[in-house]
């Protein structure tokens, strides 16, 4: 909205733009006037508390965070490499899943029902209960074959959780689509898998993709929960050592590994999002 | 929506107001008796300055006792701490007796480990959960005198090829399982493993752990060691026990918030427990079949 200077401007409109540019001014400052006085006085507030230096003692303390960083950042490994992993994994089972519900084949009946007793099931079932029956469950069954690795073990449930979420939200997505796309993949000659593979699937998935990286952020966390089956990854490093200095500075340091390896994908997921609704709507 | 700036402002520096009002800091005379008592309970020297009317507690005429839910065996028996049976609840009673309360005068309230640990007031006068007493932690906390001293076990499935252990040595490569934030975590160390030990949020998962193979052996306390393989473990017997030797040797104190007035008193009455005998009686009384286990070296 920049008015172009010079002559051809009414009077009229240059009230108008002084006017604009008194009004920015003007929000401008009661913005960084309520930021400061909102901000500062929660500053305020926390720092005058007389519990401040114990709470800094205890969860910002420099020293304890340097000490235990070097411990917190090797066991953060893990955790990405469970996630990278389980992601891998969770888009091949959800994708599988979401197309067996939405295809309309009589002949896949079972499947289709297995598929439905399975999103039902894992996505009310807590993450946790899963870990423990397929972490501590699956070995105790004892059967030749079933993985022994706490690795794998947590991946599989992690797998297991996060498939029926994701395979709900791909589903959404591929219905999400007008029907007269499929009419005219179908009408262009294309097979049914056809025009899912390269007419609905493409602009599904895209529709998808913010709610789907939102789940893929909340598996980055859930790694955690492998602890309880005595995997030793970030937060259960902060935890031994948050029980033997009584500190809970460990868990800030871990905290902050899990915000930072979180932001580029929320970045992405902003960027993606704006992409979509450009495309989408040709602006 | 547009607010004229001076009223937004002002409807700001109203908000900034309140906030500032919720969140000031609550005095800290309320319900713990008036300074007076708090420090002459602070200065208590004997057992006689210690009486129910001087104690500084949380409800006055009742002292206030945790422990963490489920509350186990030999602590605690049938999970219910008012019974006054298991080590500590009996000691937690005795205590209490020393301070001049009636068993009827004891309330009993849950708080978990992280909960009894956190920086802040607390729900409880003391804590009674085999809490290791650590130079670290009481910098936290404050912890009366020890009211007992534990050593480390080692358990392992009776068919194991470590069932035979008879020295440390002897563990070194078995692939251990300790719980978060105890002593016989630390104690691993002693045994210096070929493979880092396995982490678990209590001993009820670490033995889940043993039974599925997944570890060789867990370490834990011996008391706890006792509980684990008569009443959660199928066939798993103790290898031995060893005292652990980084830092002290350890020792269980009763919790108290940091710089409690009556950290003192609870300590006097402890330590009068310890020389009357009373602490040895209850814990043979409750811990006797701890003394059948061998000793690693």
């Amino acid at each position: 909205m920049t008015s172009p200077a010079g002559a051809g401007v009414s009077r009229r409109q240059l009230e108008r733009d002084a006017y604009r540019r008194r009004r920015a001014r003007s929000r401008a400052a009661v913005a960084v006037v309520s930021t400061l006085v909102v901000l500062g006085g929660l500053a305020v507030v926390v720092l005058q508390s007389p519990g401040w230096d114990r709470v800094r003692q205890t969860y910002f303390d420099v020293g304890d965070a340097k000490a235990v960083l070097p411990d917190v950042a090797e066991a953060f490994w893990l955790n990405i490499r469970l996630f990278l992993v389980a992601e891998v994994l969770i888009l091949v089972v959800a994708i599988t899943v979401a197309i067996i519900r939405v295809v309309p084949s009589p002949a896949l009946a079972p499947v289709k029902l297995l598929a439905v007793v399975y999103t039902d099931v894992f996505r009310g079932t807590p993450t946790i209960l899963v870990v423990f029956l397929i972490g501590f469950g699956v070995p105790a069954l004892d059967l030749a074959g079933t993985p022994t690795s706490l690795f794998w073990l947590g991946v599989i449930a992690l797998t297991l959780c996060y498939g029926a979420y994701v395979a709900e939200v791909l589903r959404a997505g591929i219905l999400s689509v007008h029907p007269t796309q499929w009419a005219s993949g179908r009408a262009l000659g294309l097979s049914y898998a056809q025009t899912m593979r390269h007419i609905v699937l493409p602009q599904a998935v895209r529709r998808v993709t913010p709610p789907l990286l939102n789940d893929f952020v909340s598996l980055q966390k859930d790694t955690a929960l492998l602890s309880i089956i005595g995997l030793v990854e970030a937060l259960r490093v902060a935890q031994v050592d948050a029980g033997r200095t009584f500190a809970f500075t460990g868990y800030v340091v871990a905290a902050c590994f899990f915000i930072v390896a979180t932001i580029p994908l929320a970045r992405l997921t902003d960027y993606l999002t704006v992409r979509s609704l450009r495309r989408e709507n040709g602006i | 929506m547009f607010i004229s700036s001076s009223r937004g402002l002002t409807a700001l520096a109203a908000l900034a107001l309140a906030l500032t009002a919720a969140c000031a800091p609550a005095d800290s005379d309320g319900g713990s008796g008036s300074d007076s008592t708090a420090d002459a309970a602070k200065a208590a020297t004997s057992l006689s300055d210690c009486k129910p009317a001087d104690l500084p507690l949380l409800t006055s005429g009742t002292f206030t006792i945790a422990t963490d839910d489920p509350a186990f065996e030999p602590w605690f028996v049938d999970n219910d701490p008012t019974n006054g049976k298991g080590f500590e609840g009996a000691v937690a009673y005795a205590v209490a007796d020393k301070l001049g309360f009636a068993k009827d005068d004891v309330t009993w309230v849950k708080a978990g480990f992280n909960q009894a640990v956190q920086a802040g007031t607390k729900s409880f006068d003391v804590d009674i959960n085999q809490f290791s007493i650590t130079a670290d932690r009481a910098k936290a906390v404050d912890f009366s005198s020890p009211y007992y001293s534990a050593a480390q076990a080692i358990i392992t499935l009776k068919d194991s090829s470590f069932a035979g252990a008879t020295t440390l040595a002897d563990l070194k490569d078995a692939k251990l399982g300790a719980q978060v934030a105890t002593t016989s975590l630390e104690a691993i160390k002693q045994i210096a493993p070929s493979s880092d030990p396995l982490v678990y949020d209590d001993t009820t998962k670490a033995a889940q752990a043993l039974q599925n193979g997944q570890v060789d052996a867990v370490v834990a306390d011996l008391p706890s060691a006792y509980y684990l393989t008569s009443a959660e473990l199928d066939g798993a017997t103790i290898v031995g026990q060893f005292q652990p030797t980084t830092g002290e040797s350890e020792k269980f104190g009763l919790l108290l918030a940091k710089d409690s007035a009556l950290t003192p008193c609870v300590s006097l009455a402890v330590d009068a427990l310890a020389d009357d005998g009373t602490l040895a009686a209850l814990e043979k009384e409750w811990l006797t079949q701890a003394t059948d286990v061998p000793e690693l070296k």
